[in-house]
């Protein structure tokens, strides 16, 4: 497995066990409150951080043990296609926010969508860009 | 899901034919790593047009000799 498949594998696994990790402080935090009483500010911005500085940690990590492998035309090729396809949950996720918001939800409401396809654009192009490592790019 | 190319190439055996040239040390010649050769050879990716001259010219060989499409 080069360098960047394992990257891949990195930022798919990390972005489920950061959401996974924000969802659980979030609903344990409900059990004496309402949902929308839950501060979940510092919860998202501190998930998010975490999950930055895990993904530079683990990068550092992985180039050092493994050797940093060049990017080539491959690597890049599919990076931009499972990005490309990951795109379409952050359209669906700002359409839905948009709504959200001329319908005046509970800005908790708003966050917690855009944050989702955030997270489910990343699974998504994680998926992706598995298949085509795994089972190769169509054509020329 | 994915639309596999009608190219097919012959580089393993011109890896075979010159001096059991390993991937590693093809695709450390063409500057791509040895999972893209791999995939390249297999025909699970089309390599760029450089790509496939640069991997002609290893084997100093015309182009049509390492890829063919069938007619």
């Amino acid at each position: 497995m080069s360098y960047e498949e394992k990257s891949t594998w990195v930022m798919g696994v990390l972005a489920v066990v950061t959401y996974g990790i924000y969802v659980a402080i979030i609903l344990s935090q409900t059990a004496d409150r309402p949902l929308l009483e839950v501060d979940y500010v510092p919860v998202l911005l501190w998930t998010i951080g975490a999950s930055i500085v895990a993904s530079i940690v683990i990068h550092i990590f992985l180039g050092a043990k493994t050797g940093l492998d060049i990017k080539d035309p491959r690597d890049r090729d599919i990076y931009r296609r499972g990005e490309y396809i990951g795109q379409s949950f952050l359209v669906i996720g700002a359409l839905a926010a948009m709504l959200m918001a001329m319908f005046e939800f509970d800005t908790f409401w708003i966050a917690n969508v855009i944050y989702l396809a955030f997270v489910l654009s990343a699974i998504l192009s994680f998926i992706a860009k598995s298949v085509f490592y795994r089972r190769g790019l169509p054509t020329w | 899901m994915v639309k596999p190319t009608s190219v097919t190439n012959s580089i393993k055996a011109l890896r075979a034919s010159h001096g059991e040239m390993t991937q590693a040390d093809l695709a450390g010649r063409i500057g791509v790593t040895r999972q893209t050769l791999n995939a390249i050879e297999q025909g699970k990716y089309s390599p760029t047009l450089e790509l496939a001259f640069q991997i002609a010219r290893v084997f100093e060989v015309p182009l049509d000799d390492v890829f063919q499409y069938p007619a």
